[in-house]
Order: structure tokens, then C-alpha cells, then sequence
């Protein structure tokens, strides 16, 4: 059964390879599966001072940490790539400088050893400063390579003490890179300082904030996170829109993304042959505060600028991404002629109302999310009802009331010619 | 003798019509089985909500998906629907013991990534401070097979519910919830039928993953999870081809109906056997 199924998917690859390679020559990278690259974990750990408060459990914040470290890596799924790394665990001076620099690499990201992983989680004490910047940076330079999905776990239970970085806009200038690094955030203390700003953390990457006050919770929660981590995502293709259509980028079926600052406008192109339909879908996320009323407009253009098609979507209050789309399905050419039959370029606008809270960096632009789909073209409709069949106690009742109509004046009519028949 | 053919005929008729209304209540696709398999084909449904429309759980319609997350989180989930079914969605959120006034609320968009409008139900709602639990629902139009690129009407191939608070406390954020999540539908018969349908259902990437489909046939199930793709769901018995509706029942019948009343109606004018006037030679 399962070479079987081996066979079926080693048939399927080749014949999706040949497709891709005859019908998509320079686009089949795009959004294809990248399932071979192992997905990376990096556990960022808060080693500060203030790790050595007893209030979770009756025990330290530390030793929950370390007991939680330890079924996490028990639990870890083979295929993820796990690494460790500390904030605050060396340095105990008082000179900021240093402190602020204090981050280290606890165990690589790699294949993992889980007892080694595990000894080196045993020597930690509490003892520095709170270096969440630098740390997140760092921890994202450990993820650097390959194309699986990288997600970095923070668990910290103060806010960063070292200030003027902004960790909330290193996060943000991370998920910026392109990478496709999300960090997920744990907070150990319910303080509203240190709750704004890991959530702010994870709301620039597009990963979750949580709140924790028992063990079980951490465990359960990075265990979570670890899971979902191995759970393998199609890795969108970094692509850079222009100002105007002409500048173009021009793109295939697939998933792109891209970045759009405030008020910008961006510009792709796609090639539609007569016959296929363009499916097009852009997702603008709001990864930092803005204000509550927000729209993306995404419309489709001819070459010459008049529009096709728009899509458009607008919302107030909280949201993470909005998003809209369109489709265009181009008519089958009428002439024969080979020349007519060319691909037209159709440009994508794509457009957002969305405006910083004030306070707000705007740089880097909001993260722009792009699918493109050009498929065979729909079956046009010519009638309302399927096939020109209808349905309905109306529709029986004309049929009868024809039928007898029919069926009585067949019948007078042959009466007729059997009298005129009968006279001659 | 005339009178009690013709009253043989009506009742003939009667029973034939009723036929129709048979077939509008009997489901010609199984969305209903969905629905009943749901109680008790529950040990695979998932258990974890995704966080983006590109990581969404995708769930079977009838499946009770459950989730953990935390408040503030934005829970993603996808659904297939095929054209003539209703689908309603139906969410339950798990509060903390102890919170303020909070607000959820669930959106359904469709392959397009379009926002879908709720015919009805409760798709945004208060928690007050401190109760337990909060129900949504999200009743949405009918899917139709094929419709102008203009409109914004639902059409077959996945669709993405996000569950999120809208009006959260900061006090809230962060607190651990729960919530689960069910699709079921009501299958619209051919009276949301449309002459027209789309080449592929709107599921995305579908341009890059129906190369592979079309090779593998029945094992994709199993080795798609290693192939990451942006959405690889499908109904439990495939994509409707489009071309049945109950509207073949209907018309058919019609047609039976239409020829016996014109037996009928030749019947009256002709009288039975021969004209009592005509001489035996004739």
C-alpha cells in the first residue's frame, strides 16, 4: 500500500514537473510545495534576574521554564530543527552596555539531541539584563537558510530593559527581511507593560501573544507552537511591485509577497491567454497599530488603463489582514487568426486606505500577500436555469395545460377530416 | 366509463407530480451525510486553528473542530463548499473564568479571499464580564455554480472562517480560550441551479496543484501531507460536475404529464372505440 502510494506520488511529482516545466517555464518556482526543507524552531529564553521570582506554581519562573524546556523537548517532532538561545544568562554587572549585549547561543538550531539539548537547559541560573532586541535579531540570524517555515518563541517574563531598540520595530524590521520568520510570545507576568509589548512583537510578524500563570500552560503552549511549526506551509515568493504598470513585475500562477507603505500603490502584471480566467486575491495585513478605518482596493487594468474588474474590501476596528479579490475570465477570441490569440497583460492595482496610529513607524510598508491563479475559463451562462431545464408547479401545470390544449385540438382536427372524409 | 378513465388519468397524474417534490427533499449531493457523520466521526477532527489564510485548518463540513489558542489570537479554519449548498457556520468561544466585556466576532470569506456576507445569525456578539461562553453563527448565501466575475457571489471551493475578538481589554489580551467550530449545509436543490459553472472550483493555487491532481487520482489524501499547497480541500465525494439538478426530474416529469393530458385531451374529442354513427361496413 505504501510503496504504492509512493509510486502514485513519485508519478504525480514527475507528471507535475513535466506540467509545470512545459505550461509555467519561468513561474513554476512560485509558490510550488517546499515541504523538503526542514521547518526551524528557535526557543528564546529569558535568563534575566527577575527569572528568580517564585509565582508560578510555588516554584522560581525559571524552574517552571526549565520543566516546561524538558517536555518540550521530548515531545519535538523528528523532522524540526530546534535551537536554544538566552538572553541574559551571563552577564550579572551593572553596565548596561554589556548587559544590553548579553544574548547567547544555548544549543544550535539543528537536528536535535534531546539530552544534550537538555543538559544545557539544566546549567541556566537567572542572573542579567533583559535584552529582547538584540536577542530577537540574533535568534534570527540562527534561522537564516533554507525554506522551510522558521519560527522564533519568545518566553520573557519582563519587558526589555534596553531601550532606545525598540523590539517591537526589530520584530517588525525581521519579518521585513523576507524570510518568513513569525515569532510567537509568551509572557510570564501579567503586567500591561510587558503584555503590550509582546503582543506588539507578535502582532508584527503575524504570530501570537499568550499569557502564562501555570507550567502546564507554558508546556502545552510551546509544545503548540513547536507543532505547528513542523506543519509543512507553502512558502510565498518575495517579489517587488512597481509604482505603474508599465515598471511591472510579471507574474505567475502562485503566492507572492511584498511590502506596500502607506497610501502606496503597487503594480504587477499577469499574462491572461483568451480562454483562461485570472484569479487574483491580495491580503494587506496591519501589523502595527493603526487607525480603525482601513480598506484595500485591488483592480484589475488593461494595458491601455481601463479598469476590468476591482475587488474591494474595507472594515473598522481590530483586524490582522484585509483582504479581497478578483477574477477575470478572458473571452475566447472570435477570429481564428493566430495573431489575435496573444496573452494580454493584464495589471493588478493594488491599493490601501489603511493610516498609521500616530506614533506609528511607517517604514518598513505593511506585508502584502498575493495569490495568482490562471485557470481554463468558465462555461458561460446563457440562461438562467441550468441547461434551459426549469422546475416548479408552474412549469408542470403549462406543460399539462399544453399538452391537453395540444391533445384536444389534435383530436378535433381529425374528426374534422374524418367528417369531411366521410361526406365525400 | 369516459368519466372513470379520466378520473384513472388524474390520479395518475397526482402521482407523478408528486414526484418532484421527492426529489427536492432528498439531497442529490451528501452534505447532509456530512452532518450526521459529524457526531460520530469526531476522533479526526482537528484539534489546532490556524493563524493565517494560508496556515487555516481545513476542516470537513459536519466536523467539530476544536482549538486552543489565546485571546487576541486570529483563528483561521477552511471549509469546501460545492454549489447548491447553504453552508452555516457555527462557532462556540470558551472564556476564561474571570474577564471583562469582550466582543467576537467570525468572518467567512470566500476562495477569493472576498469577504461573505452573512445572511443571518449572530456573527458578532458581547461576552459580559465574566461569562463562560459565546455562540456565533453565520448563516451564508446559497453557492452557485457560476456568476459574473463582477459579482461578489459565493461560488464553489474553499472557504475560510477567522474567528478573532474584535473589542478586547487589555486586560484581556493573552488569557487562554477555546473555541469550537462546525460547518454544516443545506443543499438549495436546483432552485439556486445556474446554466453555467466554473472551470475550477476557487480554490487557491489550484493553477499550481491541478497538475498533480490530475495524475495521482485517489492517493492524494495520503501524501499530501508532506506537499505543502495552499489549500488541497475538496468535498468528501468530490466537486459536483455541475451538470445534474433536480431540474431534470422536474422538466421530465412535465414532459410525461404534458403527453398524457394531450392523450387525454385527443381522448375527449375522439370518444372510446368507433363512432356509434358509422355504419358496421364502413
Amino acid at each position: 500500500m505504501i510503496t504504492r502510494t509512493r509510486l502514485a506520488a513519485g508519478a504525480c511529482a514527475l507528471l507535475a514537473a513535466l506540467t509545470a516545466g512545459t505550461a509555467f517555464p519561468a513561474g513554476a518556482a512560485a509558490g510550488e510545495p517546499t515541504g523538503e526543507d526542514a521547518p526551524k524552531v528557535d526557543l528564546v529564553l529569558d535568563v534575566s534576574g527577575s527569572m528568580r521570582t517564585r509565582d508560578i506554581d510555588g516554584g522560581t519562573r525559571m524552574a517552571a521554564a526549565k520543566q516546561a524546556f524538558n517536555e518540550v523537548l521530548d515531545a519535538t517532532p523528528e523532522e524540526v530543527q530546534l535551537g536554544i538561545r538566552t538572553l541574559g544568562a551571563d552577564y550579572p554587572g551593572d553596565d548596561r552596555k554589556t548587559g544590553c549585549k548579553d544574548t547567547a547561543q544555548l544549543y544550535p538550531v539543528g537536528p536535535l539531541d534531546r539530552t544534550e539539548a537538555k543538559t544545557a537547559v539544566a546549567t541556566l541560573s537567572p542572573t542579567g539584563w533583559t535584552p529582547i532586541g538584540p536577542a530577537l535579531l540574533k535568534a534570527a540570524d540562527d534561522l537564516d537558510g533554507g525554506d522551510g517555515s522558521k519560527r522564533i518563541v519568545l518566553i520573557s517574563d519582563g519587558e526589555d530593559t534596553c531601550a532606545p531598540l525598540d523590539p517591537c520595530e526589530v520584530a517588525r524590521e525581521i519579518a521585513a527581511k523576507g524570510i518568513g520568520v513569525t515569532i510567537d510570545t509568551l509572557g510570564l507576568v501579567p503586567s500591561t507593560k510587558l503584555r503590550r509589548q509582546l503582543s506588539c512583537i507578535a502582532e508584527a510578524t503575524g504570530g501570537t501573544y499568550t499569557s502564562v500563570e501555570h507550567t502546564d500552560e507554558l508546556t502545552d503552549k510551546v509544545n503548540q507552537l513547536v507543532d505547528r511549526a513542523a506543519d509543512p506551509v507553502v512558502t510565498p515568493v518575495a517579489t517587488e511591485g512597481a509604482d505603474a504598470c508599465a515598471k511591472a513585475p510579471t507574474l505567475e500562477s502562485g503566492l507572492y509577497t511584498d511590502r506596500e507603505e502607506f497610501g502606496q500603490q503597487r503594480w504587477y502584471r499577469v499574462d491572461v491567454e483568451p480562454g483562461q480566467e485570472l484569479r487574483a486575491s491580495v491580503s494587506v495585513g496591519a501589523d502595527r497599530a493603526v487607525n480603525p478605518s482601513h480598506g484595500v482596493l485591488l483592480r484589475a487594468v488593461t494595458a491601455n488603463g481601463r479598469e476590468i474588474v476591482r475587488g474591494e474590501a474595507a472594515g473598522n476596528g481590530r483586524t490582522d489582514v484585509l483582504s479581497t479579490g478578483l477574477r477575470y475570465p478572458k473571452a475566447e477570441s472570435d477570429d481564428s487568426d493566430e495573431g489575435n490569440a496573444a496573452a494580454e497583460a493584464v495589471c493588478l492595482q493594488v491599493t490601501n486606505s489603511f493610516s498609521p496610529a500616530s506614533g506609528v513607524q511607517t517604514t518598513p510598508g505593511l506585508p502584502l500577500e498575493l495569490t495568482v491563479d490562471v485557470v481554463d475559463g468558465p462555461s458561460d451562462s446563457d440562461d438562467v436555469a441550468s441547461f434551459g431545464l426549469g422546475r416548479g408547479w408552474w412549469l408542470l401545470g403549462l406543460l399539462v395545460l399544453v399538452g391537453f390544449l395540444a391533445g384536444l385540438l389534435w383530436g378535433w382536427l381529425s374528426r374534422w377530416r374524418f367528417a369531411v372524409w366521410r361526406t365525400n | 366509463m369516459r368519466c372513470t378513465r379520466l378520473l384513472g388519468a388524474a390520479v395518475m397524474l397526482l402521482a407523478l407530480a408528486a414526484a418532484p417534490a421527492a426529489a427536492d427533499s432528498s439531497p442529490s449531493a451528501s452534505p447532509s451525510g456530512g452532518a450526521a457523520g459529524g457526531a460520530s466521526g469526531d476522533s479526526d477532527a482537528p484539534t489546532v486553528a490556524g493563524t493565517s489564510f494560508r496556515t487555516a485548518t481545513e476542516i470537513d463540513q459536519g466536523q467539530r473542530a476544536t482549538a486552543s489558542g489565546s485571546a487576541g489570537d486570529y483563528l483561521y479554519w477552511s471549509f469546501p463548499a460545492d454549489a447548491g449548498q447553504r453552508p452555516t457556520v457555527q462557532a462556540t468561544v470558551k472564556l476564561p473564568e474571570t474577564h471583562a466585556a469582550e466582543t467576537w466576532r467570525i468572518d467567512v470569506y470566500d476562495g477569493l479571499r472576498r469577504r461573505q456576507a452573512c445572511q443571518w445569525g449572530a456573527e458578532t456578539r458581547t461576552a459580559q464580564a465574566d461569562a463562560p461562553s459565546l455562540e456565533l453563527a453565520c448563516v451564508l448565501r446559497t453557492v452557485r455554480a457560476w456568476s459574473e466575475p463582477w459579482a461578489n457571489d459565493p461560488l464553489p471551493g474553499t472557504y475560510y472562517v477567522r474567528l478573532t475578538a474584535v473589542n478586547l481589554p487589555a486586560s484581556g489580551l493573552g488569557a487562554p480560550v477555546s473555541a469550537e467550530v462546525q460547518v454544516d449545509s443545506k443543499d438549495m436543490g436546483g432552485a439556486a441551479a445556474v446554466d453555467g459553472s466554473l472551470a475550477e472550483p476557487l480554490v487557491p493555487g489550484i493553477a499550481v496543484t491541478s497538475g498533480q491532481d490530475d495524475g495521482e487520482g485517489d492517493g492524494d489524501s495520503e501524501d499530501g501531507e508532506r506537499n505543502a499547497v495552499l489549500s488541497a480541500i475538496e468535498p468528501e465525494d468530490g466537486w459536483s460536475s455541475g451538470w445534474w439538478s433536480d431540474r431534470w426530474v422536474w422538466t421530465g416529469i412535465g414532459a410525461v404529464l404534458a403527453a398524457l393530458a394531450g392523450i387525454g385531451g385527443y381522448a375527449l374529442t375522439r370518444g372510446t372505440g368507433r363512432p356509434r354513427r358509422v355504419p358496421p361496413g364502413a
